[in-house]
């Protein structure tokens, strides 16, 4: 599966208007406070010059069964810019299905390996709450590392697919934030997809790291 | 014929044609608009035909084609646990029914020989009629309309000894034929043709009609079908017994055989038209003369034996244990006169055990019963049905006092019952409908809002709350039923979320072409369930198992959809289904050469092994997509 035909796989800036993919994985929305929030907050999908700006994908109502629809995933990947990973962090890492679409979806030859080059020059968001709150995830707290120590898989997987590994948004504590918190880090979200590319952190970032891998070798 | 076949199809067509719409356009049903049609073309209307008794002979094989199509639709297995009903019952009533009669004629004077024929003829019912009326709604499977059957088939068993036992009824006793070793060797005759019929049909009919499906010439099939049925009638006629009771015998016993949906569809045209023209000879077979030389006596007997015989059904439905609501149904339908009763009253005559202004008279009555029936269920649906209904919210209720479930569940059998099952440990609530008066009352045992009543009804749906619910399951499992019922929703609940259940991919098509979304054809995900223990118990692990399942069932189902525009086209329909037979094949082949490749990779490419690569033509393929 390629890019759509007519898609730019490396638009620049003066292209139409950024495609923005928000994939939600959440397996009980109808519990969750702060992924619904964050959906609420997203701009209406509405077209603009004809063309929609963002697309959402909620994961767990498209696929209750685990089946995934390979094709149709990575056609709605080829046609975005950013890629948004939103979903609450289980045991230090994804929820299942957001695992099982990772595995279906960025296949071999396709997101990776010989010829697989569908995703270069993308970029790839993680916007995450976890449990812990910010003191736990410190060397003397009980989850013992930084946060930021648990994304090394999500920013290797963004590397090895040519996809810019932006700076996670999250939100520690989630059991305990109270409604004026969660309003200013829903705004955030909001902002964040609204300017987006034009991030000011982005600006002297450097480029991403290019992973070439030795025709012998395997990824993993 | 005086005018020749033209003019007489002119005719009976003509009248067919104009006076059955217009009976249904005015809710009267296609029986009285055969009857109506009959009586207006007949010696008393029209006068366009004369010969009523001609047609008569040829139309009555139209309840011989009903019955054979009865008996395709009861397996010898059912028939058998129908035994007690067809002998118990049948006896009761078709005896009780005599006797009944018979005492009141002899009360009023009259001579108990006659009395006892008189009886006899009038305590048959019409099978015609019952079973159309059971037909057109759709009440066949319920117990009320198990038992019709059953009394009906007693009747028709019952009236070869009674046209035997005619002679001895006879006034002065005709030419003594024969005697005791005749009526042995007719016996034996009779037995020697059930038994022809029994094993010709279990060993010869199934390989005979497999020899002339392969012909590949529908109409030859069809002649077959007719064949059968006329050859099996002949066959009966000849040893003297009832020629519907033979067809019923050839129905049952191919029941079981592959070619039952083609015998019925090939069938189902000439029974229709046959059975038609029976009533409109019925119709035409009305004397008015007698009945207008004196009306009132034709009105007593007609109120007189109708209100015996519905005393003692209303007796035996209570025994039984019907359903009140079926009550009205299963009395009225027996208690009118019938088909065999002509039968009875001709043999009579023959005999001479009455005389031809008695039979006329009674020939009279019978039809003018048979004529009421039809618009006394109507009285009786409007008016003594919603009123039955209330009384007995005890045991079973039509749906009455207007309903507020979010859910409406139309069809409880063993597909919608599930349905409701998972929505109740859900903690939602439905109301249910359903025909079924012993469905309903199991249900309301416990303690579901379930209510007897026909889903293809607006009334009734609306009182079941289909403007205010959000959610429409239609599970019932009558084909014709179900479309019928999606329209109605459709059209005046457009609000509804319809999920529906297909009988088969026909029906899915004619559903989906109705704009329902949520359709579920009722066998596919338990036959892949199966499929998937198959391949499980090949070696399979059952993940991969599973993923071949779910592909295609992805794959059967998008294959339907595109086919459902052209489910009118047969030949279209046939080369999109080979295609899609090609493309699942080459999307297997697909598969199987990534899974190759992937293979191939795993062993060289990025990472080479140490060993051989190890080929397995039999192992399954895993999960094909997906890096490592």
């Amino acid at each position: 599966m390629t890019e759509a035909p007519g898609q730019d796989p490396h638009p620049s800036s003066t292209a139409a208007p950024p495609r923005v993919l928000v994939l939600v994985a959440h397996p009980q929305l109808e519990h969750s406070h702060i992924t619904r929030a964050l959906i609420d907050a997203l701009p209406p999908v509405a077209p603009e010059d004809g063309r929609p700006t963002l697309e959402v994908r909620d994961l767990y109502r498209m696929y209750p069964d685990y089946w995934i629809d390979v094709p149709a995933e990575q056609e709605a990947l080829a046609r975005a810019d950013l890629v948004v990973w939103l979903h609450p962090t289980y045991w230090y890492s994804m929820p299942p299905l957001m695992k099982l679409w990772l595995d279906e979806v960025f296949a071999f030859r396709w997101a990776y390996g010989p010829g697989g080059n569908a995703l270069r020059g993308k970029a790839l968001w993680l916007v995450t709450s976890t449990g812990g709150t910010h003191e736990a995830y410190r060397p003397d707290g009980h989850n013992r590392y930084f946060f930021d120590a648990f994304l090394h898989p999500h920013e290797q997987t963004a590397a090895l697919t040519g996809m810019r590994w932006l700076p996670p948004l999250v939100l520690h504590g989630a059991h305990r934030v109270g409604s004026a918190e969660l309003a200013e880090h829903a705004a955030v979200f909001a902002n964040r997809i609204a300017t987006w590319p034009g991030w000011p952190e982005l600006a002297d970032a450097e480029e991403p790291p290019v992973c070439s891998v030795a025709d012998q070798d395997r990824p993993d | 014929m005086e005018h020749g076949w033209l003019h007489s199809s002119l005719i009976y067509l003509g009248a067919a044609v104009l006076a059955v719409p217009l009976a249904r356009w005015l809710g009267l049903g296609s029986v009285i608009g055969y009857l109506a049609a009959g009586i207006a073309i007949g010696p008393w209307g029209l006068k366009l035909v004369t010969d009523a008794e001609t047609i008569l002979g040829f139309a009555e094989f139209g309840v011989v084609l009903m019955l054979f199509l009865v008996g395709l639709e009861l397996e010898p297995r059912r028939l058998w646990a129908l035994r007690r009903p067809i002998f118990g019952w049948g006896t009761v009533q078709l005896v009780g029914s005599t006797a009944l009669v018979a005492t009141g004629a002899v009360l009023l004077g009259v001579d108990w020989r006659l009395a006892t024929v008189a009886g006899l003829a009038l305590a048959m019912s019409s099978t015609a009629i019952g079973l159309s009326v059971l037909n057109e709604r759709n009440l066949l499977p319920t117990h009320a309309g198990q038992n019709v059957l059953s009394v009906s088939l007693f009747q028709d068993i019952s009236a070869i000894p009674i046209l035997a036992l005619l002679p001895l009824l006879a006034a002065v006793p005709a030419h003594a034929e024969g005697g005791a070793s005749a009526g042995w060797i007719s016996a034996g005759k009779a037995l020697v043709a059930i038994v022809a019929i029994v094993f010709g049909g279990r060993l010869l009919l199934r390989p005979a009609l497999r020899w002339i499906a392969k012909s590949g010439t529908p109409e030859i099939f069809t002649a077959a079908s007719l064949l059968l049925v006329v050859g099996t009638s002949a066959l009966m006629h000849a040893v003297g017994l009832s020629m519907a009771l033979g067809a019923f015998l050839a129905g049952v016993l191919l029941a079981e055989s592959e070619y039952r949906r083609e015998l019925e569809t090939d069938l189902e045209p000439f029974k229709g038209l046959l059975l038609g023209l029976f009533f409109i000879a019925v119709g035409m077979g009305i004397d008015f003369a007698v009945v207008l030389a004196q009306p009132l006596v034709v009105l007593a007997i007609v109120l007189g034996f109708v209100a015996l015989k519905a005393l003692l059904l209303l007796a035996m439905a209570r025994w039984m244990d019907v359903a009140l609501v079926e009550r009205p149904v299963f009395t009225i339908l027996l208690a009118q006169g019938g088909e065999f009763g002509f039968v009875v009253l001709q043999g009579a005559l023959a005999v001479g055990a009455l005389s031809a202004g008695h039979s006329s008279l009674l020939v009279a009555c019978i039809a003018i019963s048979m004529l009421l029936t039809p618009l006394v269920l109507l009285l009786v649906d409007r008016w003594v049905a919603p009123r039955l209904a209330r009384r007995g919210t005890a045991s079973v209720a039509e749906i009455a006092a207007p309903q507020d479930a979010p859910i409406i569940i139309a069809g409880v059998g063993r597909y919608g019952q599930i349905i409701g099952r998972l929505i109740d440990a859900a903690g939602l609530s439905a109301t249910v409908l359903d025909h079924s008066a012993d469905a309903v009352e199991g249900l309301r045992r416990f303690g579901w809002k379930a209510f007897y009543g026909d889903a293809t009804r607006l009334d009734l749906l609306r009182v079941a709350g289909a403007h205010k619910a959000r959610v429409f399951v239609l599970a019932i499992d009558d084909v014709e039923q179900s479309v019928e019922c999606a329209r109605l929703v459709r059209e005046h609940f457009p609000q509804l979320t319809l999920i529906a259940r297909a009988r088969n991919a026909g029906h899915y098509a004619r559903l989906r072409e109705l704009g329902v979304q949520h359709i579920e054809r009722e066998t596919l995900d338990s036959a892949l369930m199966s499929g998937r223990s198959v391949l499980e118990a090949m070696g399979w692990q059952p993940h991969a198992a599973r993923s071949q399942a779910q592909r295609f069932r992805r794959h059967s189902i998008e294959l339907l959809d595109s086919m459902v525009p052209h489910m009118a086209d047969e030949n279209r329909l046939i080369s999109i289904s080979r295609q899609g037979r090609q493309q699942l094949e080459e999307t297997w082949a697909r598969e199987r050469e990534q899974q190759r490749g992937e293979t191939e990779r795993r062993s060289g490419g990025w990472n080479a092994p140490a060993g051989p690569p190890r080929i397995d033509p039999d192992a399954p393929p895993g999960n094909t997509t997906g890096a490592d």
